[in-house]
């Protein structure tokens, strides 16, 4: 606070530039770096490399619904979807290689198809039928759910091919597949979002419906390709999820949407749409991740996890809110 | 050179018709005041002609060729802009980002990898446009919704004239501005003109209209319900073809007044 009153303005002219510059909230970053730091003092082991890659490695499923999320919101829209659509990908995929006995490269396809039929329906639903997406992926959350369970029966399918268990659990150099996976999936999707075309009219989209409209850009086919690249990347992680514990697990990803928006918000999107970056998202679901394994170290009781998680959505959103209006008044 | 005919344009919404066959024609470099009551249709004519709005009937045609079937994004590459009363600005994207929304150049990632925003050409190019429209904003890189209204209503002129327009559509673009501004818009719009770029302008204010326009086309229950020689009229005249008959010396005098 000293030197904030010290020099006026270095503070706000730091933080404009790395929104402009990096698209990421100052903030947020510097809750990551206290967050770590204070479990670094409660927990020895936490500041050690192969934690470290644990954090990352529980991170990953979370990161790419997260990743997945800001798109949607992003665009203005929501995606109640995510874990539900995870878990059926995670199924579907199982299904095929175990009960087709078909090759593991189409169970890898079946895991994003089916992602990508699911979020491909949500758009069509929002765009053409005109339910509001909260009803349409809050359905959608339910009715892929239910789907699942019958694929499997309601247990979870187990003996899955090696070479889908190594996407999971394999570690070239020491590095777990899910963690490299999802760092690449993070760098298109960043600069898909920040760099593209498709990116910049995603924002535009979000910010503004009629601005975007008027100047040309296909709204509602937009919005479809957005909802089926959520459902894609929600088959993504179904299958880094389901690879990762060895079997089709039909209740895998139940609140994670929870979670995958928490990220999200906390890295800096816009809860309504028009601001929003992959790697902001990346810090907000490293700071969801530091959070849940540090009270896993401090052997917290995973049911205070789950509180945490919730209370530190609404204040994400709270805090978010509060500055858009001190900026308002202005 | 007719640059613009509509002809027997009709749109209606549900149960309520708003256009009723509407005939209009603009010649290239032609500045066309558009004015009628609340409700006589001005702004759903206008959308008809970005393509937001599709006609249910009656046809448009640009430079001769039929526009019709053309999506708003086609329209605009033709050279058809419009300038919205309530400026439709993605408010928390920045300048460049608003002037090119939509048209952004690309460039190769390092050579390599295509479809990168030329971020760099977009805001050379926008700050080049803000420039020569004359006006003063504090940052390029700021998002618009910050700015003040003025600056914004700069940001969306320079939006419609950064990609060499053939006609420009005004929606009340004087209305929220003070004095000066109003009479920046209306040198504007003369240089347009000047060279060779139609405008068609709606506004209330009809001293305006009476300022600037070669013609004014009178909008009324749906229909083009007369169409004056700018210099041949008076406001007498344009209010009451607005209002339709009855003694309108009274409203006259006071639109002229200002």
């Amino acid at each position: 606070m000293a030197s904030q009153t010290a020099q006026p303005g270095l503070w706000s002219r730091v933080q404009r530039a790395s929104v402009e510059r990096l698209h990421i909230r100052l903030e947020s970053l510097l809750v990551l770096v206290a967050l770590s730091a204070v479990m670094a003092v409660l927990s020895p082991y936490f500041l050690s490399l192969s934690n470290f890659l644990n954090i990352l490695l529980a991170t990953s499923t979370i990161g790419v619904l997260a990743i997945a999320a800001t798109f949607v919101i992003g665009s203005g829209g929501l995606d109640l979807s995510l874990g539900s659509v995870m878990g059926l990908s995670g199924v579907a995929g199982a299904f095929v290689a175990v009960n087709l006995g078909w090759p593991w490269p189409l169970a890898v396809l079946a895991c994003i198809i089916a992602g990508g039929i699911a979020g491909h329906i949500n758009g069509q639903l929002v765009t053409r039928a005109f339910v509001p997406a909260f009803i349409v992926t809050l359905g959608m959350l339910g009715l892929a759910r239910g789907l699942a369970l019958v694929i499997s029966q309601g247990r979870a399918i187990y003996g899955l091919p090696a070479e889908i268990v190594y996407l999971g659990q394999g570690r070239p150099f020491g590095v777990p597949m899910p963690v490299i996976i999802f760092v690449l999936t993070a760098i298109v999707a960043h600069c898909l979002l920040a760099y593209t075309r498709f990116g910049r009219h995603t924002l535009a989209l979000g910010d503004s419906e009629g601005a975007a409209r008027a100047a040309g850009i296909r709204v509602e086919h937009h919005r479809r390709i957005i909802y089926t690249l959520s459902g894609v990347l929600a088959g993504l992680a179904g299958l880094l999820f389901t690879a990762r514990v060895n079997a089709g697990d039909p209740t895998a990803g139940i609140n994670y949407e929870l979670t995958a928006i928490t990220a999200a918000i906390i890295g800096g999107t816009n809860l309504f749409g028009g601001r929003a970056s992959i790697l902001g998202t990346m810090i907000g679901a490293l700071i969801m991740g530091v959070l849940q394994n540090g009270l896993t170290l401090l052997a917290v009781q995973s049911y205070y996890q789950q509180m945490a998680i919730g209370a530190v959505l609404i204040l994400a959103v709270f805090i978010d809110q509060y500055q858009v209006r001190k900026e308002a008044r202005v | 050179m007719t640059l613009l005919t509509l002809k027997g344009i009709r749109k209606s919404f549900g149960a309520v018709d708003v256009l009723h066959g509407v005939d209009l024609s603009i010649e290239a470099g032609e500045v066309i005041g558009l004015v009628g009551d609340n409700g006589a249709g001005k702004s759903t004519l206008m959308k008809t002609i970005t393509g937001i709005y599709r006609a249910d009937a009656g046809s448009i045609q640009l430079d001769g060729r039929d526009i019709l079937p053309l999506d708003p994004g086609q329209r605009r590459r033709l050279g058809i802009e419009m300038i919205y009363q309530d400026l439709s600005l993605a408010k928390q994207q920045d300048v460049a980002a608003n002037i090119f929304l939509g048209r952004e150049p690309v460039k190769k990632w390092f050579g390599l990898i295509p479809g990168f925003v030329d971020k760099a050409r977009m805001d050379r190019e926008a700050a080049g446009m803000i420039e020569r429209l004359g006006a003063h904003l504090p940052s390029i890189n700021r998002s618009v919704g910050s700015f003040s209204g003025g600056q914004q209503q700069t940001v969306a002129i320079a939006r419609a004239l950064t990609f060499n327009p053939k006609l420009v559509i005004m929606d009340e673009p004087t209305a929220a501005l003070a004095v000066r501004e109003v009479q920046s818009v209306l040198d504007l719009i003369r240089r347009l003109r000047s060279e060779g770029i139609s405008v068609i302008l709606i506004s209330h204010r009809l001293n305006d209209v009476l300022a600037v326009t070669d013609r004014i086309v009178v909008l009324r229950h749906g229909r083009a319900e007369a169409n004056l020689t700018t210099a041949k009229t008076n406001m007498n005249e344009v209010v009451g073809r607005i209002v339709g008959g009855g003694d309108t010396s009274a409203a006259a005098a006071h639109e002229q007044r200002g």
